[in-house]
């Protein structure tokens, strides 16, 4: 096993999505994710990448359109304001189906906010932000490990998909340091391979061969057509690229559902409440779309009430209640504008929602 | 030795804690503080911790200032109310107060790398050889800093931005709750050799309090410093 290290989460991110396989980034900075950026200027040269410096944001996810449409792996990072000012792009990257990998270090909103941890984007990451018909996977982390394997894997399942793919964290997780394991670097892809590995794109093919990546389609009928297309692989997302963590569910009383940082502060009140006598658990989305709604039919009868655990008024919550289906009572607990409750704070209030249900 | 519970008597007035983005600058910085005010201020009337970070958003020492305040110690900033959350490179002018003032022991902790020490050079002169004691944090886990080269980069890069020759050097080798003996012994060993390069000298050890057993460390060692996880939330390692 690799030797371990202590990277601050940015740095991480960084570095994993190099090690995934990407080598163009562009970007602007904002806080709290500058330190991808920084990192990228100065490591991708060295490892016979590209980094640009967009005008804006907007630039950025077109010159990303760009690389991605000519085959390159392409990897764009923003936080929440920055990611509004980005989701024009990511509507023409799903209509024109070109990979792409986004990380969004969330801070609160709405507007300009703050530059303090939240996860008041969720509808904005998982109900897309962009005109039309289009869907995004969504992958939300609780650890840097964690997130530097699921970026290091993102810019395959990218090109694998031919579809954008957000890793959503927030800017704590950005910011903070923990010991990590690096993977092995992957073998970058070259101008020589992309023709026959990407065959789509627009590599400059000497055999006449036309390679056309656009999202405009004038006739109606045309545009139905892709749309359908589009959505048999949404479809299959769906079915193939849900992930969740359950723990100690099965007889659980109250079951928390939190996703990245979060979740941390859930488990760790899940733990107090278990050592009162209550039994608790959690359910931790990894993938926000495609939501687990499946995991919520592991709950059994013995519990009395779900509650969504969010750093927003509630956005998630409204996805808790689809996987609920009605079974249980479904409450929230929450903080936001950049506010993080302590696990106390979770505690005080669970038992409270659970005089009221019981 | 000059000790208190592990703790260094610095010999000058004004320390200055520089090092590598995620070294532990912060973390020392304040625990240093915490121990000193514990101990008292020895021959000055007062003690001060100036946070000269504008690079980081999150983490910076003034987060910590009704801790440090309720111990004795004023902690010098951010001109604004906002301080923990501005993400502006702004500082408050009174900085200059535990600086100028000869009763004041003050512990100025800088942003990382050297971009983060350039903010020194507005306050160049009052870091005389005589009145300041320059620190630089080295933690060997630190992908960029974990090897003689790359830590004798940053040492060198610092010392170009700023000026001054760096004095001591602070192992603070550690993987937070992952940390144990040997973590500490291979950042000693590698401040050693950087020592043996720069003319520095080793200033203390570092290890995180209730982690590792400072029994475990090296009977050769001068300085051993606990260092508690002040900066870092307690839930995070669960």
């Amino acid at each position: 096993m690799a030797e371990k290290v202590l990277m601050k989460g940015n740095e991480a991110f960084a570095e994993a999505v190099i090690r995934g396989g990407v080598r163009f980034y562009f970007g602007y900075p904002i806080t709290p994710q500058s330190e991808i950026p920084e990192f990228m200027s100065r490591e991708l040269p060295k490892r016979g990448g590209k980094f640009l410096q967009a005008e804006s944001e907007l630039g950025a996810v077109n010159m990303a359109y760009g690389c991605g449409a000519a085959g390159g792996n392409a990897f764009i990072s923003s936080s929440s304001p920055g990611i509004a000012l980005m989701q024009e792009g990511m509507s023409f990257l799903c209509s024109a189906e070109v990979p792409l990998t986004i990380l969004n270090a969330s801070r609160g909103g709405p507007g300009i906010g703050s530059i303090q941890p939240g996860q008041a984007d969720y509808f904005q990451v998982t109900r897309g932000g962009g005109n039309g018909d289009y869907r995004i996977p969504v992958f939300a982390p609780a650890s840097i490990q964690e997130a530097i394997d699921i970026l290091y894997d993102a810019p395959a399942l990218a090109d694998e998909w031919r579809n954008p793919v957000m890793i959503l964290v927030d800017g704590l997780m950005g910011q903070m340091m923990e010991p990590v394991v690096l993977p092995e670097p992957k073998t970058p892809v070259t101008s020589a391979d992309i023709p026959k590995l990407k065959p789509w794109a627009i590599s400059g093919s000497e055999k006449g061969q036309r390679s056309v990546v656009k999202s405009l389609r004038l006739q109606p009928e045309v545009l139905e057509q892709h749309v359908e297309k589009l959505f048999e692989k949404y479809n299959r997302m769906e079915q193939e690229l849900q992930k969740v963590e359950c723990d100690s569910i099965e007889d659980a009383e109250v079951v928390f559902v939190a996703f990245g940082t979060m979740a941390r502060l859930a488990r760790e009140a899940m733990e107090i409440l278990q050592s009162q006598g209550i039994k608790a658990g959690l359910i931790r989305p990894i993938s926000l779309w495609p939501f687990p709604y499946y995991a919520f039919d592991a709950l059994t009868d013995k519990t009395k009430v779900v509650i969504s655990t969010e750093l927003s008024m509630g956005q998630m919550i409204q996805d808790v209640q689809l996987g609920v289906k009605g079974r249980f009572p479904v409450k929230l607990i929450h903080r936001t504008g950049g506010m993080l409750p302590t696990s106390i704070e979770i505690v005080d209030k669970t038992k409270k929602i659970l005089e009221e249900v019981r | 030795m000059s000790t208190f519970n592990g703790l260094r008597e610095p010999d000058r007035r004004i320390l200055v804690v520089t090092g590598h983005y995620g070294s532990g600058k912060t973390e020392f910085s304040v625990s240093l503080a915490m121990r000193l005010a514990e101990r008292g201020f020895g021959p000055y009337k007062r003690l001060a911790l100036c946070d000269l970070d504008i690079i980081n958003p999150y983490f910076r020492s003034r987060e910590r200032r009704a801790m440090l305040e309720g111990a004795g110690v004023p902690v010098y900033g951010s001109a604004y109310g906002h301080e923990v959350t501005a993400e502006i490179p702004e500082l408050a002018a009174n900085i200059r107060a535990p600086l100028e003032d000869k009763d004041c022991r003050t512990i100025v902790d800088l942003g990382g790398n050297d971009s983060g020490a350039m903010v020194l050079n507005q306050f160049g002169k009052y870091f005389t050889p005589e009145s300041t004691l320059f620190l630089t944090v080295i933690n060997a886990n630190r992908p960029e800093t974990r090897d003689f080269d790359g830590a004798m980069e940053h040492l060198r890069a610092i010392e170009a931005i700023t000026g001054h020759k760096v004095d001591g050097l602070i192992n603070n080798t550690h993987l937070l709750r992952e940390t144990d003996a040997d973590c500490v012994v291979k950042g000693h060993r590698l401040c050693e050799r950087l020592c043996d390069a720069t003319g520095a000298f080793i200033w203390c050890d570092c290890y995180p309090e209730g982690i590792v057993d400072p029994a475990s460390l090296p009977e050769e060692y001068g300085y051993l410093m606990p260092l508690g996880l002040y900066m870092r939330p307690g839930w995070l390692d669960r």
